[in-house]
């Protein structure tokens, strides 16, 4: 309760390796150190946002990236010996990497940011009624015009083969590992479920053409295409799956065991419908994951002008093919349906993920 | 792993309870799910089975030791081709990859876990989720249209300033399609992996151990480098080989973005190399019979690497799993 004297306050314990400078004009009572106020590192930031912008004007560099990186620079040295100065290593330290990790997540978002004003732009660029019903059918690719209707519907019935035939595997899949697998099998079968999830997704095409096509089981055709997605999608599907039914609380189960009804109607009863929302973010998820697959495509359906609509039989067309066949074209025409099929692909896989987001954010259960 | 308890009548079903035999629906259900379950085993089998069948034709019909061979005339005759180049090509790009965005995806792992604002950080960390379903097509598309503008100036100021190292020399005095661009674009297409698993870990880390950290006094860079990073060392190291596993199978990107150059060249502006994924995609269609089985059998390859490192990376998470406790 008394005031403490000036032997109490010793300079506060120090983590090994750190002596921060105790200023010696400072308040005895006080524990902490010198700190920069709160405004500094905005005032840094707007000099070095300042410089990068005066380097950009005077076009001193031919770099296009160069006043970005210039201004963090000079934000990351001033910033730093700023702190060095006034406040110690150890906080100087920290707010190198906090200025550090601050602009990895930038990094990260530029990107992203860049791809998709890009593609909306460009693409919107040649969007036009005629692109979405029309198909490449009798137009001269280096020429203007066709549009990607068959494209699209062919992504669709591909992707919706693929989760017809994934789903109830992924999903009983799960199930085993949740509510039966123990032992040796439930390990490695997890354990494999993992290490697909890393296949390369044109070994997946090799291996429809392999199993399939070279076998005479099937031809070059949409359904070989979706059989390769469907290899891809499992794996996302089972782990997803499991996740949720595995925070299904146990007393759910417990109950209705107890209640005498048999385990599997306690699945399909219970635990399923505790944990649908989130098979079907899951879901959602490894369709947005697969519809933008191009590699397996190449090997097990390749390319079309026109609409097919039979997936047993010839090549089918899809969005992400038909932005492959537009590219290697190379006239700017072909380039430019490239862009128009790109804002396409891309709507359809934010569509999935953002309902997917919703979904899960709105009905999942509620643990606690 | 088992999260269920099972009354004890399940368990044995012959001690008189009325009702409690064995269920033909329960038994159909642990049929199908056992079934599904293996068929995850069945399929990876089948990869490999059917790889090797058909890679087997190509390779004895090589006339020279794919391994080192350097040059890709398979439906020449006699057959010359090996794997030497894309192997490297495939490795250098990935490498370089890893060097870019392995330290920048830890970075957005620290700042969505402890960086931002709490109110916001699920929200940025969808935004680098997004980055995932960009389709790799797009990368491509965009790289090659609108990044490697950009990279080509860069690539010019290394090779004129470092060029005296000798992987920044650039004889030819070509920039496009380089290696650095195929890296460049690998690595921000890895960064979402990279950082959704190391995020992962980073949240994993007991509350306890950081708040005695701060509590001690530390900053909050002592705080993650005394408390969150040697918790998390063996997720973060599987997190950046599940990354370096998705720069080794993509196709697309690098297909677009990489001059299909075959020799081995460590100049990293400079075009040149190839990988296994891109050569599948660009060779497929105007390959013959044996022209297919020899790329066959580079997927054969390519599919042994992907899985030794994933099941690299995967060994090294489960490990942590056991003797962690976090996850109890």
């Amino acid at each position: 309760m008394n005031p403490p004297t000036a032997a109490d306050t010793d300079p506060p314990m120090n983590p090994p390796g750190g002596t921060p400078p105790t200023p010696s004009n400072s308040d005895p009572l006080k524990l902490t150190g010198r700190r920069l106020p709160r405004w500094v590192p905005w005032l840094v930031g707007l000099g070095a946002l300042g410089l990068g912008l005066l380097v950009q004007a005077t076009g001193i560099t031919a770099i296009g990236l160069a006043p970005g990186i210039i201004a963090g620079l000079a934000f990351l040295i001033a910033i730093t010996v700023i702190s060095l100065a006034f406040e110690g290593r150890r906080h100087a330290v920290d707010r190198l990497a906090t200025t550090l990790v601050y602009t990895a997540f930038i990094l990260a978002l530029a990107p992203l940011l860049w791809i998709l004003v890009t593609v909306t732009i460009k693409g919107l660029s040649v969007m036009s009624p005629e692109f979405l019903t029309g198909t490449m059918r009798n137009v001269n690719p280096r020429d203007a015009g066709g549009g990607l209707l068959h494209a699209f519907l062919g992504t669709l019935e591909q992707v919706g083969i693929a989760a017809l035939i994934a789903v109830p595997i992924g999903v009983l899949a799960a199930i085993y590992l949740v509510e039966f697998g123990k032992g040796k099998l439930s390990y490695w079968i997890s354990f494999f479920v993992d290490v697909m999830t890393g296949i390369p997704s044109i070994v997946a095409g090799l291996f429809i053409y392999t199993a399939l096509i070279l076998t005479g089981v099937l031809e070059q055709s949409g359904l070989a295409a979706a059989l390769a997605l469907t290899i891809l999608m499992l794996p996302v599907i089972i782990r997803t799956t499991e996740e949720m039914l595995r925070i299904v609380p146990n007393e759910l189960r417990e109950g209705a065991l107890a209640l005498g009804v048999p385990k599997w109607k306690v699945i399909l009863r219970v635990v399923i419908p505790t944990a649908i929302s989130g098979i079907i973010t899951g879901v959602m998820l490894a369709v947005a994951r697969v519809a933008g697959e191009t590699a397996p495509l190449l090997l097990t359906t390749f390319l079309a002008q026109d609409i097919n609509l039979n997936p047993a039989s010839g090549s089918q067309a899809s969005l992400p093919t038909f932005i492959w066949d537009q590219i290697s074209r190379g006239t700017n025409a072909a380039v430019d349906r490239a862009w128009g099929g790109a804002l396409a692909l891309i709507l359809f896989v934010l569509v999935l993920y953002a309902g997917a987001r919703l979904i899960a954010k709105y009905f999942s259960p509620k643990v606690n | 792993m088992a999260t269920t308890t099972q009354p004890p009548t399940e368990e044995k079903p012959s001690d008189g309870i009325a009702g409690a035999s064995v269920r033909p629906g329960d038994r159909t259900f642990l049929g199908l799910s056992t079934g599904s379950g293996i068929f995850v085993l069945v399929i990876m089998a089948g990869i490999a089975a059917f790889l090797v069948w058909q890679a087997i034709p190509s390779l004895t019909a090589d006339s020279v030791n794919p391994l080192t061979e350097q040059s890709w005339l398979p439906d020449a005759d006699p057959p010359v081709f090996g794997f030497a180049v894309l192997f490297f090509g495939t490795i250098w790009t990935s490498i370089i990859a890893m060097l870019l965005a392995v330290p920048v995806g830890y970075g957005i792992a620290l700042f969505i876990a402890y960086y931002a604002p709490r109110r916001v950080a699920s929200g940025l960390g969808f935004l680098v989720d997004l980055l995932a379903a960009v389709p790799s097509i797009i990368f491509g598309l965009w790289g090659l249209y609108y990044f490697m503008p950009y990279v080509v100036p860069a690539a010019e100021w290394l090779s004129q300033y470092l060029g005296w190292i000798p992987i920044f020399a650039n004889e030819p005095e070509i920039w496009t399609k380089s290696l650095l661009m195929a890296g460049l674009v690998l690595a921000i297409m890895i960064l979402p992996t990279v950082s959704a698993i190391s995020r992962e870990v980073f949240i994993q880390v007991p509350r306890m151990h950081v708040e005695a950290a701060l509590a001690l006094g530390a900053t909050r860079w002592e705080m993650i480098r005394m408390a969150v990073f040697p918790f998390s060392r063996p997720g973060m190291i599987s997190a950046a080989m599940l990354g370096l596993g998705r720069a080794l199978g993509e196709t697309i990107a690098v297909a677009l973005l990489l001059s299909a150059v075959f020799e081995i060249n460590w100049a990293i502006t400079e075009p040149g190399g190839n990988s296994f994924a891109a050569n599948i995609a660009l060779k497929w269609g105007e390959a013959g019979e044996v022209g297919r089985s020899a790329l066959i059998a580079s997927g054969l390859v390519l599919f042994f690497i992907t899985l030794a490192v994933n099941m690299a990376a995967r060994w090294v998470i489960a490990r942590r799993k056991e003797f962690s406790g976090a996850n109890s």
